[in-house]
């Protein structure tokens, strides 16, 4: 398995200073994926899973970011220890990034063939009559109608749908090994999103490329990961093979999370079960686990001590939790 | 639709009753000589009936008019066509004193929890509001305890009574709008996607508020909303939206085990389900391309574009309303 590791990040701890105090965003947070995989990584806002990847990529403003341990190692080099060229080589090529909200992550002056160009240009060296053809096929790829008519065009002209498809075109231009996919469908309706997901599907398995898909939606999470990674306040609580996660979650807040939402697919049988409260606050430095608050089968442990994510089953499935929630024994 | 007949209730005494609604917003061109060069149609014709207790699920994309539906209901946009009823008030061409009335007794929960209370006022002030418009509590000392008691009544601490919304979560944000929209005792109450800000832990929690306040005060809700799991939960029937126009009305069952018209049978199967293994069996329909402008709809039914199953005359005719089994209505030729 470890033969195969594309990525692998350990301890990662992200922080901000800022006026109020110090933000503490991501608090050792570990985990690999490897060549082909697909891994989600779910949890609520401000749990730190759009922090941890952009901290990877080296798209943390420092300061008031601030990394505050960890390594990240991709073929052989800790990413968190590049410098800016370095970072600049690596980004698109080795590992792209698509963004949520395909509006502000284009730059809305910029024609679309312009910004698509730019990664063909800076990384792979290709000459200007070459790189209009290969946008063309780019933008064809991902279909859009009428491409070569399309790139002369800004944003604005493109709908949602089609910018993220432009915003595809764009990350997949160099072939990236590795491609993070932040919240590509959230800004977008449901047979829009639909569309997408089954365009880096295809991409996936034509490019055989890893996918870390970060997302709030389990529903979507069930549809496209293999391995999945539960955020919460910060740290990993649960990791998990798709099918192990959602028939028999073992941290109490994967279990809550997968009780609270409602589904398409059954009658209606009973109240939503909620989680009482609100998720702690980043402000304050974490001490215990961070679910504590909120957890029905919390004891004086575990408000003390932060659980480590140890595996609890077979198939590599982890949690961090000081109860054996199968059981209700102590760990 | 063409002329779709208004829907034959077995109650005549259904709390709301829409009927042809219709809401066009002008298009204008020219900076001195304006004029108008065509309308948005957001709502072209829609009419649906709630009874009273009812939960009622307004479904579609975004652009669909769901929201422009909700507030025309309500009288926030002035009406191009067609008639509302709500509690017996008719909204259209409705005077000063009936307006006045019609907002006590309909109100409107909001989806955005940071962009719809005044951020400079307190608590106090904001659920206090619709006692002091109404005059329903003069008497400051009897308004403070309203307060309190509606702060209570969706799970605040009264505690927090003067306090300002930016120290709040999403999720309590959510429960002062709800507060306020409870504080004129309205009977019947608009919810404009009320979850679909929140986190899903907290999500849970404002459902299952609405609910047990539907059950305490034996309220009317339309619900709002694109999340169609939610939906199901929630509402007793759907409606599903369509560029302006509703497609499919039935019980929220019958629906979503039974869905007819082939944009609603789309939009049901795009719904990833939290459980990898049922996902795996499911068949999706993926429509092709983007929803039309409502400012130009295609002619005849306005789905034929995307339409898997369209044919000639999908593209000419405008489909009829009909009811295919009791309770069950469709708007496509081809059911």
């Amino acid at each position: 398995m470890d033969s195969e590791r594309l990525l692998e990040v350990n301890n990662l701890r992200t922080r901000f200073h800022i006026a109020e105090g110090t933000v503490y965003a991501v608090n050792g947070v570990s985990f690999g994926i490897n060549e082909g995989e697909t891994i989600a990584v779910v949890g609520e806002s401000g749990c730190g899973k759009s922090v941890t990847m952009l901290s990877i990529l080296g798209l943390i403003p420092i300061p008031p970011g601030e990394i505050a341990s960890g390594e990240a190692l991709y073929q052989g080099r800790d990413l968190l220890k590049l410098n800016d060229s370095e970072l600049e080589q690596m980004r698109g090529k080795d590992i792209a990034m698509i963004f949520q909200d395909p509006m502000t992550a284009l730059n809305p002056v910029l024609s679309i063939g312009r910004q698509l160009g730019e990664p063909l240009r800076v990384h792979l060296g290709i000459k200007k009559q070459a790189i209009r053809q290969r946008s063309i096929e780019l933008l064809e790829q991902v279909g859009i109608p009428d491409p070569a008519h399309r790139l002369s065009e800004y944003p604005h002209q493109f709908s949602g749908g089609q910018r993220q498809r432009a915003m595809i075109a764009m990350s997949l231009a160099c072939f990236p090994s590795i491609l993070i996919a932040d919240e590509p469908t959230t800004a977008l309706d449901v047979t829009i999103q639909a569309q997408i997901v089954e365009l880096i599907q295809r991409f996936r398995e034509q490019m055989n490329m890893a996918v870390i898909w970060i997302t709030h939606d389990l529903g979507v999470v069930a549809d496209i990961a293999e391995r999945v990674l539960v955020m919460y306040a910060g740290f990993i609580v649960e990791e998990a093979l798709v099918d192990d996660l959602y028939e028999d979650p073992r941290h109490p807040y994967t279990q809550a999370l997968l009780a609270a939402l409602p589904r398409i697919d059954r009658r209606r049988d009973r109240r939503l079960r909620s989680i009482p409260g609100a998720p702690p606050n980043l402000l304050v430095e974490p001490k215990g686990c961070p679910f504590a608050a909120r957890c029905e089968l919390v004891f004086d442990r575990c408000r003390e001590e932060m659980p480590p994510l140890i595996q609890i089953a077979s198939n590599h499935h982890q949690a961090a939790c000081w109860i054996d929630v199968t059981t209700g024994k102590k760990r | 639709m063409a002329a779709p007949s208004p829907m034959p209730s077995e109650n005549t005494q259904a709390l709301i009753q829409v009927r042809q609604l219709k809401k066009y917003f002008p298009v204008r061109q020219g900076l001195i000589f304006e004029k108008e060069v065509g309308a948005v149609k957001a709502v072209d014709g829609i009419s649906f009936e709630i009874q009273q207790g009812e939960t009622l699920g307004l479904v579609g994309e975004s652009g669909c008019g769901k929201t422009t539906a909700g507030r025309t209901i309500l009288g926030l946009y002035p009406l191009t066509d067609g008639s509302v009823e709500i509690s017996g008030i008719q909204v259209e061409g409705i005077n000063k004193d009936d307006l006045k009335l019609l907002r006590r007794k309909a109100q409107m929960i909001f989806q955005d929890p940071y962009a719809s209370l005044n951020p400079r006022w307190t608590v106090s002030a904001i659920i206090g509001e619709p006692l002091r418009v109404h005059n329903l509590l003069p008497d400051d000392q009897a308004r403070t305890e309203r307060v309190h008691e509606l702060m209570l009544k969706v799970g605040l601490s009264p505690r927090l009574i003067n306090r300002f919304p930016h120290e709040f979560s999403g999720g309590q944000r959510q429960r002062i709008g709800v507060a306020r929209a409870l504080a004129s005792d309205p009977e019947f109450i608009v919810c404009d996607e009320p979850i679909s800000a929140l986190d899903v832990s907290i999500q849970a929690q404002v459902v299952n508020l609405l609910e047990d306040l539907q059950d305490e005060f034996s309220l009317t809700y339309l619900f709002i909303a694109h999340d169609l799991s939610m939906v199901r939960h929630i509402c007793d029937r759907v409606a599903v939206m369509y560029l302006g126009v509703i497609v499919e009305l039935a019980d929220r069952n019958e629906l979503y085990e039974n869905p007819l018209h082939p944009y609603s049978q789309a939009l049901l199967s795009a719904v990833p389900v939290p459980d990898p293994k049922t996902s795996r069996k499911r068949q999706r329909i993926i429509l092709p391309g983007d929803v039309p402008s409502p400012i130009n709809p295609p002619s005849g039914c306005r789905f034929h574009p995307r339409c898997p199953i369209a044919k000639d005359h999908c593209s000419k005719i405008e489909p009829e309303w009909r009811e295919i089994d009791p309770g069950h209505w469709v708007a496509c030729h081809e059911v």
